[in-house]
């Protein structure tokens, strides 16, 4: 396996400084070259769990292989695009995207690597902008360049398309979708967006929150170019909604409970 | 633009009613001597050039008292940063010294190296330094812990980490120190000049008094209040206006 996550657990002082299990025994394999998704309600530790993978968080329990090596600190194998766009302000576009490159490659590979993936991500025109003067959504697409520029293995991505419109992001997946064919990156995906799972990933990891756990483990046997397979995508839709429906009226019934 | 104007029209109306009040003999020219006469007095000393003389002076010692301040100042104040050792004994010593006026430092500087340029400078330094260390030191506590995560999925660590991440980040706050710094620094360099030998600015201004030129004391008094305000309005507000829209610091 290329990458395995083992019995994670991890927990989170509260207020009180007593512990609270965010992740509760969390296991997944996953192939090299396989686009997964983790799809669950806000808060549930997704976002957690990325960080865990890319060595940023400690967990409290168990351990996580990538390529046979235990992850226990962050790595250029694992490229990370955040929830946030985490651009460095006092740098401009193309500088942003270069950073990354500069220990490994000269200064004109890194700038012509650099314009490769902004052009990719249709920001080839704003090398030279700053941050603060780039949309959020424009932000977000220098982040994802960033990340693929450094041609990591693993590809993990924190909910990378949640800030933009239908249109813009109906695109990046279509362009996600072909970088991925080319080059094989394994890529983790989080997202709340059910039909955005569909669309793009091998498999869905579907999470219950309070404590998150994996749920369901779906796999898409939906043919590519999914646009032209509607029908079956809706059904899976359906299927994950009604699914998830129930978990929601569990929590809600539990909190009311309480 | 508009406030530009506003505040020319109210320095002129000031200078024109004090003006009017000395031509009027409201009060003695040795107690507040006429516009004019300051005036006079600023273009005889800036003509036989003794007050350029004591411009250089005077900025000679705060840039090397200033520069000494800022370099110092960060350093310590990276050190407190990392360490919590430090921060916790070292750090509340700056608090400590932060809070006396450097000036009261001159008498020991001048025991320990005699009355002349080196104690001036070391009040200077003394005046610049922990406003320096503890902006550097918030500057660096207070980068988004988002910035080091990035850096590190990117294969950043240690002091390419530091250099290429950390620092900048807290670059606003460095402005703000150095502002503060400068301000500091400026006002313990024309008290130190003015319990010390000339050439200077506060020198002159401490001779001028001695002698009874009033309108020379105005005139020195007037240049000082103007390089202040300049160097920090002209200099200061504008690195730390564009810095803080660049690093999406606006409110
Ligand atoms: N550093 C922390 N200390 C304490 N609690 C934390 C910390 N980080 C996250 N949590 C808690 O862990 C839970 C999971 O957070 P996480 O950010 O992983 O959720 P998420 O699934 O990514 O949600 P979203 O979809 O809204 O981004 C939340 O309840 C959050 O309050
Ligand atoms: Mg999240």
């Amino acid at each position: 396996m290329f990458i395995e996550i083992n019995h994670i657990n991890k927990q989170f002082l509260n207020k009180e400084n007593q512990p609270v299990d965010i992740l509760k025994d969390i296991n997944l394999l996953i192939d090299k070259g396989e686009f997964i998704s983790i799809l669950g309600p806000s808060g549930c530790g997704k976002s957690t769990l990325l960080n865990i993978v890319a060595g940023l968080t400690k967990a409290t329990e168990g351990e996580i292989y990538v390529n046979d090596t235990k992850v226990t600190k962050p790595g250029k194998d694992r490229g990370m695009v955040f929830q946030q766009a985490a651009l460095f302000p006092w740098l401009n576009v193309i500088e942003n995207v270069t950073f990354p490159l500069k220990k490994e490659m000269s200064k004109k590979e890194a700038i012509e690597t650099a314009k490769k993936y902004l052009q990719m991500v249709q920001l080839g025109k704003y090398t030279d902008h700053y941050p603060h003067e780039l949309s959020g959504g424009m932000q977000q697409r220098v982040a994802i360049a960033r990340a693929l520029a450094m041609n990591p293995e693993t590809l993990l991505m924190d909910e990378p398309f949640g800030a933009l419109d239908e249109q813009t992001r109906s695109r990046l997946h279509t362009q996600l979708e072909t970088i991925w064919t080319e080059t094989k990156k394994t890529i983790l995906f989080v997202t709340h967006s059910i039909s955005e799972s569909i669309k793009l990933s091998d498999r869905i990891i579907v999470m219950g929150t309070k404590p998150g756990i994996i749920l369901q483990d779906i796999k898409v046997d939906i043919p590519r170019p999914r646009e032209e397979h509607k029908q079956e995508m809706i059904e899976l839709e359906d299927y994950i909604m009604s699914f998830l429906k129930k978990e929601i009226d569990k929590v809600v019934s539990e909190e009311l409970a309480v | 633009m508009k406030k530009f104007i506003r505040q020319v029209i109210f320095f002129i109306v000031v200078v024109f009613l004090w003006e009017l009040g000395s031509r009027l003999e409201l009060w003695m020219p040795i107690i507040l001597p006429s516009p004019s006469m300051v005036l006079e007095a600023l273009i005889q000393g800036f003509g036989d050039k003794t007050l350029i003389y004591d411009l250089v002076a005077s900025f000679k010692r705060l840039f090397i008292g200033l520069g000494i301040s800022l370099v110092l100042g960060s350093l310590i104040g990276i050190l407190l940063a990392k360490s919590k050792y430090a921060d916790d004994t070292i750090g509340s010593l700056i608090l400590a010294l932060q809070s006396v006026p450097s000036i009261v430092w001159l008498p020991l500087a001048i025991m320990w190296f005699g009355m002349n340029e080196v104690s001036v400078i070391f009040v200077v330094v003394l005046g610049g330094t922990f406003v320096m260390t503890l902006n550097m030191r918030m500057g660096i506590k207070n980068v988004s812990p988002l910035y080091i995560q990035a850096a590190q999925t990117m294969g950043s660590k240690g002091i390419d980490l530091f250099i290429r991440v950390v620092f900048p980040a807290s670059i606003p706050y460095v402005v703000t120190g150095a502002r503060l710094a400068w301000a500091f620094a400026w006002r313990a360099l024309m008290a130190g000049e003015l319990l010390s030998t000339g050439p200077g600015l506060g020198y002159t201004l401490q001779y001028a008094s001695d002698f009874g030129d009033m309108s020379l004391v105005i005139g020195v008094i007037v240049i000082i209040g103007v390089i202040g305000s300049v160097v920090d309005q002209f200099i200061f507000n504008r690195v730390e206006k564009s810095v803080t829209r660049r690093w999406g610091l606006e409110s």
